[in-house]
C-alpha cells in the first residue's frame, strides 16, 4: 500500500528526486505561483530511498511542456517526472540536461552582449555535466549558478 | 578545417586550426611589400569595409584602413559611436544589418563580450572581430604570432616569457592559447594578484605543456627567447603606493637586458606607459614598433582572404 503525506492527486505531475532544497526553484521556473487553481504541494527535506534527502512537488493538473522539463533538468538533473492519471503514475522518466540550452537561460556574465537589449535568445553549449557548467556561445563564459540564471 | 576563408566570420583565435593559421600567416607574408608601400595592389578595388568601433581604438584601426587602402579598397564607418544612429540607442543587430547592405566585410571593436559572434549571426558578410570587451581580440593574436615566426624563424621551442596584467589582459590569453597551439616554451611573469587565471594554466596543460610561473622578471630573462610586455593598469591597484611599486618591479629597461640572450626579442601591444623605457627602443631586442606594422599585412591577408582573394 502506498503511503501518502500529502492528499492524493487524480491527475497531474509529481516530480520526484528534485536536489535537496531546489523544490521552491522548480516552482519558480515552471511558473508556479499562487495564482494557480489546483492543489500544489511541496515536501521539502525528505529521505530517498537512497539514502540521502530530496524534494519532491506535487502538482495537480498540468503536465510540462518539454522547455519545462529543460528547466528542471538543468536545476535537478535526477529529477523523475510522473505523469499521475486517474491516481496512478500513468508514466515516469528522468528528466534530461539538453546539449545545448536556448533561450531559458541569461548568461551570467553581465557585460555578455546578450545581456544588453538584443534580440537574441542566449544559447548554451553543455561543458561539464557534474557540476553543471553551460558556456555561452556568444561571450564564451561559463555559467555554473544555473538556477539564478533561468528565466 | 582547412581550405578557404572565403566568407567566414574572425571572431576567435579558437576557431582556426594550426594549419589555418599558417596559411594566413603565409598569405601575410606575401603582403609585407605592398604593406610597406612597395608594391601595388588593387586586389580589393571597389570593395569596402564597413568599419564600427563602439570604442576608441587608434593602432587597431588605422591599420585596417591602412591594409584595405593598401589593397585598392574603401572605408566607411566610426571610430566612435557619439553622433551616430548607435548613441540614439540603435541595437547592434540593426546596425550591423545596416552595414551588411552598405559594405562587403566588417570590422567590429564594441565593449560587450561575444557582440562580433552576435554581429557574425546578423550580417551576410564576413565580419571581423577587432576585439569585444575583455574577450577575443583575434587579430591581434595573429600580428602576434607573425612577428614571433619573422623574427625567431618560428614559432615552435620559443620560450615566451609574458609579462603583466595576466589576468585581465584580453591580448594575453588568447595568444598564450595560440601559443601552445604551436608547441611554444611558456612562462608567465606577473604579481600574484594579477597572475594567468588556473583555467587558462589548465587549457594550456591539456596540450600537454607545463607553463612555468613566476613573480621575478630577472629569475627567467636569462632563458627567453621572446619578452612579450603588457601593460598594468593603474586601476586595478586600490593602493597608488602597491602600484608604483609593482609597476616598477615590472620595466623593462636596458640594464635589466644586459642578462638577456642576445637575440631575445622584446614585444609589447602599444601603447604602452611606462612598461619598456625608452632606453630599449634603440636596441637590437626591441620590436614592437615592427610588431606594430605587422598588423598591416596581418589585417590584409584577413581581408584579402574572408573576401575570397589570396589563399
Ligand atoms: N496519486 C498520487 N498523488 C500524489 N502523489 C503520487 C500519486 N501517485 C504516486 N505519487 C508519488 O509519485 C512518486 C512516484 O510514485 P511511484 O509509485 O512510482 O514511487 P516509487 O516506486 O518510489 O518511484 P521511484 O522509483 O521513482 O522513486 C512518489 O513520490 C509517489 O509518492
Ligand atoms: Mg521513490
Ligand atoms: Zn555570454
Amino acid at each position: 500500500m502506498k503511503e501518502f503525506k500529502v492528499t492524493p492527486i487524480r491527475n497531474g505531475t509529481v516530480i520526484d528526486h528534485i536536489d535537496v532544497g531546489m523544490s521552491l526553484k522548480v516552482l519558480r521556473i515552471i511558473g508556479v505561483r499562487g495564482d494557480v487553481s489546483s492543489t500544489v504541494s511541496v515536501l521539502m527535506h525528505v529521505p530517498s530511498k537512497k539514502g540521502a534527502w530530496k524534494d519532491i512537488v506535487k502538482i495537480e493538473d498540468r503536465e510540462l511542456d518539454p522547455k519545462e522539463l529543460d528547466k528542471v533538468a538543468l536545476i535537478s538533473p535526477d529529477a523523475t517526472i510522473n505523469i499521475i492519471r486517474d491516481y496512478n503514475v500513468a508514466e515516469k522518466f528522468v528528466v534530461q540536461v539538453p546539449e545545448r540550452v536556448k533561450g531559458i537561460m541569461r548568461c551570467s556574465n553581465p557585460s555578455c552582449i546578450t545581456n544588453k537589449n538584443e534580440p537574441v535568445e542566449p544559447e548554451f553549449v553543455v561543458e561539464t555535466k557534474k557540476p553543471l557548467a553551460l558556456k555561452c556561445t556568444y561571450c564564451d563564459r561559463l555559467t555554473t549558478d544555473i538556477a539564478e540564471n533561468i528565466v | 578545417m582547412s581550405g578557404s576563408l572565403k566568407g567566414l566570420d574572425i571572431v576567435s583565435i579558437r576557431d582556426f586550426s594550426r594549419e589555418q593559421i599558417e596559411q594566413i600567416l603565409n598569405v601575410a607574408d606575401k603582403m609585407v611589400p605592398v604593406a610597406k608601400g612597395e608594391g601595388k595592389s588593387t586586389e580589393l578595388e571597389g570593395k569596402v569595409l564597413g568599419s564600427l568601433f563602439y570604442e576608441p581604438s587608434t593602432r587597431t584601426r588605422l591599420s585596417f584602413e591602412a591594409a584595405m587602402a593598401r589593397l585598392g579598397g574603401r572605408t566607411l564607418g566610426f571610430d566612435e559611436p557619439k553622433g551616430s544612429s548607435v548613441a540614439k540607442g540603435e541595437t547592434l543587430a540593426d546596425t550591423i544589418r545596416m552595414v551588411d547592405a552598405y559594405s562587403d566585410v566588417i570590422v567590429l571593436r564594441h565593449p560587450q563580450e561575444g557582440a562580433a559572434r552576435l554581429a557574425g549571426h546578423f550580417a551576410e558578410k564576413p565580419v571581423i572581430n577587432a576585439g569585444d570587451g575583455a574577450g577575443q581580440h583575434p587579430t591581434q593574436t595573429l600580428l602576434d604570432l607573425f612577428t614571433i615566426r619573422n623574427e625567431k624563424g618560428g614559432i615552435d621551442g620559443n620560450h615566451v616569457v609574458i609579462v603583466g596584467d595576466l589576468k585581465y589582459g584580453r591580448t594575453v590569453h588568447s595568444l598564450t592559447e595560440a601559443l601552445s597551439m604551436f608547441g611554444a616554451k611558456l612562462t608567465f611573469v606577473a604579481p600574484p594578484t594579477l597572475q594567468m587565471p588556473k583555467e587558462h594554466i589548465r587549457h594550456i596543460e591539456s596540450k600537454g605543456l607545463k607553463p612555468r610561473i613566476s613573480s621575478s622578471l630577472d629569475e627567467v630573462i636569462g632563458d627567453a627567447d621572446v619578452l612579450y610586455v603588457t601593460r598594468i593598469q593603474k586601476e586595478r591597484f586600490p593602493d597608488p603606493a602597491e602600484y608604483q611599486k609593482v609597476a616598477g618591479a615590472f620595466t623593462i629597461n636596458r640594464t635589466m637586458l644586459r642578462e638577456a640572450k642576445k637575440d631575445l626579442i622584446v614585444m609589447h601591444p602599444l601603447p604602452r606607459v611606462n612598461e619598456i623605457d625608452p632606453d630599449v627602443d634603440d636596441t637590437e631586442h626591441a620590436r614592437y614598433f615592427v610588431q606594430a606594422f605587422n598588423g598591416v599585412p596581418v589585417r590584409m591577408a584577413l581581408l584579402s582572404m574572408v573576401l575570397g582573394g589570396m589563399e
